[in-house]
């Protein structure tokens, strides 16, 4: 009696030519072998795998033995430029020129901006500042100090390069968001602050006949919020 | 000469083709369960970093979006890891003595990067690309999962080909309204069918199946 794995390994091509090659035992004795042999190449096919898979090179901020600081992703040498990045025009680039906040918006001001700084402004600055900005953020209910309410007299008439330099440098507390923030939309952002001023300082006077009469209407002030307190 | 075989080896050689063919079949219904489990997909195990940084507490609980800390999600392939300076703007002022953030105050203080281990890691011959998903209203959620659920990161979906290739023949099933892209507990209405086929029309999405595609 047999043990069938032996059978499996058994060099039989031998004995078949022996016989004149009688099929059904050939067949029967080579099934197994190209099973067995299928198996083996299954087996070995899970075993090249990985080298297609981590192939030598890296990417974005991979780690590296190679640089001392461990960084594949190399920071620019100092002084590169690169293109459309040659920050001449300084009040753009940061929302000071010359040590004076920037008065004028160097930007075509369209309702997509406001949009855009909308849009901005609730992803960065909405979590400490609050969506109304009166720096009543989530993050403040969980031990942040206050940051300042936008609106205050000095905010107001604050230049609008103000919030752009703020965004750009850091202040007080506030790191600086220059790294995640594009200039293009830290100065939408800071359109949009001037939005959320104005939205929270209408005077009566400013409104239409039309509107006022919406404002004073009962449903309108039973659906007023609590005043948001002002810090 | 004698016979090599005996009469008896028959049913030797059939049951040993049964047995074989079994052992075949098992095999590779055991390769197929391996290739798909957690064990080699890398999927469903939270894996350890060198801060225990909890989506659940900071994209659930306080609500930060996705692009506060990988801000480049939709404007490169790649989506981007926050900067230590990133944790700092708010963890200079709030749990800073926290011995879990110590890894990150060393990284504030030396320069040094702080080294999170890779949870998704596509194979070196994939081409992904992030930005061209998002844009096109693919959701975070439908790739990643309820992140904000996830007190460690880990890996829903496999990652597979067959998975990729199952929403870009049919995009409709998973697109989303752009500005749902980054909300995490979106539910897609009923007539998806119909809002799928009328946003894959407004966004312009082809359906993308050929290698190039993905290997390039
Ligand atoms: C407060 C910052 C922060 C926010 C907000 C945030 N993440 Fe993360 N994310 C991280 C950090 C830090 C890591 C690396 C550590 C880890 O893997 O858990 C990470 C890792 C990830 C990874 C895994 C990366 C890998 O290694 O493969 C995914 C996926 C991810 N985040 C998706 C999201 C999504 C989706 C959102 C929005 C719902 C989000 N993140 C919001 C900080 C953040
Ligand atoms: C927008 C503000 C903000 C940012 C940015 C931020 N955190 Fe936090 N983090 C918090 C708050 C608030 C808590 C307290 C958690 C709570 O009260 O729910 C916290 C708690 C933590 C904790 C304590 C354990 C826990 O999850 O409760 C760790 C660890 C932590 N953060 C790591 C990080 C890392 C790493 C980064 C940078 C990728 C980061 N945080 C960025 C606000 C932030
Ligand atoms: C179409 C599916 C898909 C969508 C949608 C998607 N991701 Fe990913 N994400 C992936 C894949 C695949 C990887 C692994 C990439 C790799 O290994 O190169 C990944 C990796 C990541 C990483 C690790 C860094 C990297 O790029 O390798 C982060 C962080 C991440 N995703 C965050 C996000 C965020 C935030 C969103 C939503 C804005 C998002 N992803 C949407 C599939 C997706
Ligand atoms: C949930 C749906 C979904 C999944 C999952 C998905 N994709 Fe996509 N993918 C899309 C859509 C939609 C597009 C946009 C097609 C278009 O541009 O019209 C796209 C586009 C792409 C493109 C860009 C094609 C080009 O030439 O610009 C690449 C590359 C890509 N996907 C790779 C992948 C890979 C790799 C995976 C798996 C890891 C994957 N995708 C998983 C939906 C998906
Ligand atoms: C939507 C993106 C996408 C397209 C299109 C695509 N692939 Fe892939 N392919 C992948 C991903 C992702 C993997 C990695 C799967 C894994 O993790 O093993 C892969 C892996 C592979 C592998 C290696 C399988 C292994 O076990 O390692 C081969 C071979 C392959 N693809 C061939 C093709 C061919 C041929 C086509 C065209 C008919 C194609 N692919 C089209 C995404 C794609």
């Amino acid at each position: 009696m047999r043990i069938p794995f032996l059978l499996l390994l058994r060099n039989t091509r031998k004995t078949d030519r022996a016989r004149g090659s009688d099929t059904p035992v050939f067949l029967k004795a080579m099934a197994p072998r190209g099973a067995a042999f299928a198996l083996l190449g299954a087996l070995a096919l899970t075993g090249c795998r990985q080298d297609m898979h981590d192939q030598p090179r890296y990417r974005p901020f991979a780690a590296t033995d190679f640089f001392g600081d461990r960084r594949a992703s190399r920071p620019a040498i100092p002084g590169t430029v690169a293109r459309g990045m040659l920050k001449t025009d300084t009040g753009y680039w940061t929302g000071k020129a010359a040590g004076k906040e920037v008065e004028r918006y160097p930007l075509p001001l369209t309702r997509e901006v406001l949009e855009r700084g909308r849009d901005r402004f609730n992803i960065y600055c909405q979590p400490c500042h609050g969506a109304a900005g009166y720096g009543n953020g989530i993050i403040v209910t969980r031990g942040l100090k206050n940051p300042p309410s936008y609106h205050t007299d000095a905010l107001r008439e604050a230049p609008i390069g103000h919030f752009v330099d703020v965004m750009t440098n850091g202040s007080g507390s506030m790191l600086s968001y220059a790294s995640r923030v594009p200039v293009r939309d830290r100065w939408a952002i800071a359109a949009y602050i001037r939005v959320l001023q104005q939205s929270q300082n209408v005077k009566a006077g400013d409104l239409s006949a039309e509107e006022r009469q919406k404002v004073n209407a009962p449903e309108a002030r039973a659906a007023e919020p609590k005043k948001e307190a002002a810090h | 000469m004698s016979q090599i075989f005996r009469p008896s080896s028959n049913a030797v050689s059939k049951i040993s083709l049964l047995v074989v063919v079994l052992t075949v079949g098992f095999l590779g219904w055991a390769l197929w369960g391996l290739a798909y489990s957690p064990f080699a997909t890398r999927s469903k195990i939270p894996f350890d970093q060198p801060v225990p940084f909890s989506h659940k507490h900071h994209v659930g609980g306080l609500g930060i979006d996705c692009r506060y800390c990988h801000p480049v999600v939709e404007r490169t392939a790649f989506a981007g890891m926050p900067a230590t300076e990133t944790c700092m703007s708010c963890h200079t002022m709030i749990w800073t003595n926290a011995p879990m953030l110590e890894p990150v105050r060393q990284s504030w203080a030396t320069g040094k990067s702080l080294e999170w281990n890779r949870v998704h890691d596509l194979p070196g011959f994939v081409y992904f690309n992030h930005s061209i998903h998002v844009n096109k209203g693919i959701g975070c959620q439908s790739c990643h999962g309820r992140v904000d659920q996830m007190p460690l990161m880990y890996q829903v979906n496999t990652l597979y080909m067959d998975w990729c290739l199952e929403c870009h023949r049919n995009p409709e099933k998973y697109v989303r309204p752009r500005d749902k892209v980054y909300q995490m507990d979106y539910e897609y209405p009923a007539n998806q069918a119909e809002v799928g086929a009328r946003l894959v029309a407004e966004y312009k999405i082809q359906k993308f199946t050929d290698c190039y595609t993905c290997h390039r």
